[in-house]
């Protein structure tokens, strides 16, 4: 057979440089954690040992928080107009150093080289530019109402987009005069790290951005620390719930951005080709690690069929492999600990009836990896129905009228995206109207914009992170 | 895949098209990340080499101009059958595409040779004449030997909105045509949206039509990789429903190799690895080929050579 397939084409890791060991960044560099605890940091796609990372303890969050406290009285102090200064620089910086950047996401997260180059780092940019944008007109945002920002933030992120949530997160509480304490998800530090050189290298006053890295430990100490004035979260729905609990009584800011069970609704009348590949990129972006993710397929009963049909093909298409190589579509899933639960739920959904179709591809022998897979016959009860898998696995359900596909969209504990597919106009706005849900998407998926607020209803939290609406999750009302 | 089969079931009845038409429903933007993402694709190395004969050996060497005489077309005819005298793992291009009055002139240079005489007929460029004279045109280049026949559709009748006009014509040139293979050219850049042309390849596709192409490389715009991949996944699905597998042929404006090889990876990932042969899907080009003949020494010798190293077509 005439097969024609592409050969391996490498991004060259030789760019990014990484130290043995790190770290934490505090009072405006790097210094050796008080803990003197250390926990290695793997590439998800070989395995192999990256460096080690310091798991900050109570002293190690203590110190960064007087250090943020200290950093404040200065920060405050500084005309909004320099602030935007260092963003802006901070901005220009991460677009001339995105290549290093990326191959380091890649490398250490596992997300193929092209959604890191493509997606992650020019978003990144985007939003520091945005929020640098906004520093000096923060008296004119909301007409006569006065805000103040909180003063000494603790941020917690995730390690599905361990530097563009960094960017949700920094951009907009430097923007709004507050001082950060930033905590990465131990599996994804480093890019965060090399984000403390930059701060570093932009001369950014001490003690305005911190990070600690660590653990659920080291998080859980910044939560509670006294002097935090506001917390943002961006992960599981489990651990928001311990953090609502935890602050529940103190004077302390929260905002949430957790998990998801998006919808994406696909109507007989939708360009189906298009729809398909819609409906591709909303679950296998990212290896589906991704909260707003379009997780249950809704397709209406008398496309079913050949919907699937088309899915399964062009699935079929995808590259599952080596991140770094320029034409993998699917990389590796994050952690050991991730696998394992994609496996149990997954296992737990064909023991519950349904019919699994997986790629057929090659997965290589070393590294975490979980092939493409759809679910059919699925019923509402199944756990992969309800549950976020956080994983390349798409579950398919099927309506019959538009009613009935709001109700099963809404039918969820979550409420964080939607997806939308329909060539008939009148019927994208009647269904958005409907569906409870944060984002929207119409004909398209998986789409941001600095300027554009994301966040969830229910048990995909509150509080929103991006666009004007985002400097209100680092302001309260001026008294 | 299935061989090609006769006329009578080649064409699908006007009934099943007019329902294929109706369901056509194309989100633009859609089709413009799609075709941009696969823009991204990195072909290196092997792939690269592979890639690059393949294009050599999809070409359409093509000459439509008033000016063309016997010893133009001689030459391209020649050049079609040894692209690259100095390197005989480069494969002989797919055919050379000429008006009618010089088929015979072609035939004569490349008869014992792979290389096909594809004809242009039906009053390429514009279509603009009646049935009679277009069944006259096309008779006349198949007399004359043409192996492939290259016409343009009904324009006129399709932006009047009779569809069956366009199908009805086809069908009576692919009749005359027999086995030999049809190309109908769509006018991509005239039919402008991705619907149009979406329909327009399934009325081509159902009435007999061997190959759907993009342009006629006669007017301000010609191929696009967006109207590539409309094209493709009007071929994919009427290959889907049953009604057998047919070409693409792209033309107009591609000039080099990095854009060809794009509209490669556009058929290799919406269509499959079974269409990448000359047999269904074929580059309509005139300056194309020197491009992908250099590129091709730039890999097998590291170094890029001046255009006077290889023969003129």
């Amino acid at each position: 057979m005439n097969s024609w397939q592409y050969s391996e084409s490498i991004e060259s890791e030789k760019i990014v440089n990484i130290e043995k060991k790190y770290g934490n960044f505090i009072d405006g560099k790097f210094v050796t954690p008080k803990s003197k605890q250390y926990i290695d940091t793997i590439s998800p796609s070989t395995e192999k040992i990256l460096s080690s990372i310091s798991i900050g303890n109570q002293q190690d969050v203590d110190y960064a928080v007087v250090s943020a406290k200290e950093g404040l009285k200065k920060w405050s102090k500084t005309a909004p107009s320099e602030r935007a200064k260092y963003l802006f620089k901070l901005a220009r910086l991460i677009q001339e150093r995105s290549r290093e950047f990326a191959v380091l996401e890649s490398l250490d997260g596992g997300k193929p080289i092209k959604e890191s180059r493509d997606f992650d780092l020019p978003q990144v940019a985007q939003n520091f530019f945005y929020y640098a944008g906004w520093a000096d007109k923060l008296d004119i945002a909301w007409g006569n109402e006065k805000y103040k920002p909180y003063g000494v933030v603790g941020q917690i992120i995730p390690w599905n987009f361990p530097l563009l949530m960094l960017s949700w997160k920094v951009a907009p509480a430097l923007a709004t005069g507050n001082t950060v304490v930033l905590k990465p998800a131990e599996t994804t530090p480093l890019t965060a790290l090399l984000f403390a050189e930059l701060c570093e290298e932009v001369g950014l006053p001490d003690g305005v951005f911190n990070l600690v890295t660590g653990d659920g430990s080291t998080g859980s100490h910044l939560v509670n620390h006294k002097d935090i004035k506001k917390i943002a979260f961006t992960g599981s729905t489990g651990v928001g719930k311990y953090i609502q609990k935890s602050l529940a009584g103190r004077d302390v800011g929260l905002t949430l951005e957790l998990g998801g069970k998006a919808a994406n609704i696909v109507y007989s009348d939708a360009a189906l080709d298009e729809a398909v590949e819609g409906v591709v990129n909303g679950i296998f972006f990212n290896q589906g690690h991704v909260c707003c993710a379009g997780s249950r397929l809704l397709v209406q009963e008398d496309i079913e069929e050949k919907f699937i049909k088309k899915l399964e093909k062009r699935m079929q298409t995808l590259n599952v492999g080596n991140p770094l190589d320029k034409n993998t579509d699917v990389g590796a899933i994050n952690s050991k600990d991730q696998l394992d639960k994609i496996e149990k739920l997954v296992n737990e959904g064909i023991a519950d009836g349904g019919d699994l179709y997986q790629i057929e591809c090659e997965l290589p022998k070393n590294g975490f990896w979980f092939k493409p897979s759809l679910f059919t016959s699925v019923q509402a009860n199944y756990k992969i129905a309800t549950e976020e898998i956080f994983g390349p696995v798409l579950t398919t359900l099927t309506f019959r009228t538009p009613e009935e596909a709001v109700e099963i969209a809404n039918n969820t504990e979550y409420g964080l995206s939607a997806g939308i597919w329909t060539e008939k106009g009148s019927k994208i706005l009647w269904t958005a109207d409907r569906l409870e849900a944060g984002v929207i998407w119409a004909n398209t998926f998986n789409k941001f914009d600095p300027a554009s607020p994301f966040g969830g209803y229910k048990e995909s939290g509150f509080g929103r992170e991006g666009g004007r609406h985002g400097l209100l999750s680092y302001l309260k009302v001026s008294s | 895949m299935s061989s090609k089969t006769s006329f009578e079931n080649t064409v699908i009845d006007w009934s099943s098209t007019i329902d294929m038409i109706d369901n056509v429903r194309i989100d633009e933007l859609g089709v413009k990340e799609r075709t941009s993402s696969l823009a991204t694709r990195s072909i290196k190395r092997d792939s690269k080499l592979e890639g690059l004969n393949k294009i050599v050996s999809m070409c359409d060497l093509t000459t439509l101009e008033g000016e063309d005489t016997e010893g133009k077309i001689a030459q391209m005819s020649s050049k079609a059958m040894t692209p690259d005298p100095s390197d005989t793992n480069v494969p002989n291009a797919a055919a050379v595409c000429v008006y009618p009055s010089l088929v015979s002139t072609a035939k004569n240079i490349v008869r014992d040779s792979n290389v096909k005489v594809a004809s242009v007929s039906s009053y390429f460029p514009s279509g603009q004449a009646p049935l009679e004279s277009k069944i006259a045109d096309t008779q006349f280049a198949i007399n004359e030997g043409a192996d492939e026949i290259d016409i343009v559709i009904n324009r006129k009748a399709f932006f009047e909105g009779d569809f069956r006009k366009v199908y009805d014509e086809i069908v009576s040139l692919k009749e005359i045509c027999g086995d030999i293979d049809l190309k109908t050219i769509l006018e991509v850049g005239e039919l402008e949206t991705y619907e149009n042309i979406k329909k327009a390849s399934l009325i081509a596709l159902s009435a007999g039509s061997d190959f759907i192409k993009t342009s006629t490389g006669k007017i301000y715009s010609g191929a696009s990789r967006e109207a590539c991949l409309v094209m493709a996944r009007a071929v994919r699905e009427f290959a889907d429903s049953g009604y057998g597998v047919k070409g693409i042929k792209v033309a107009g404006g591609i000039r080099d190799s990095k854009d060809a090889i794009r509209y490669l990876v556009i058929i290799n990932e919406e269509l499959g690895t079974e269409w990448l042969t000359p047999e269904y899907f074929r580059f309509g080009a005139s300056s194309l080929l020197d491009d992908v003949l250099k590129q091709i020494k730039k890999i097998k010798t590291n170094s890029y050579q001046s255009s006077y190293y290889f023969p003129r077509g």
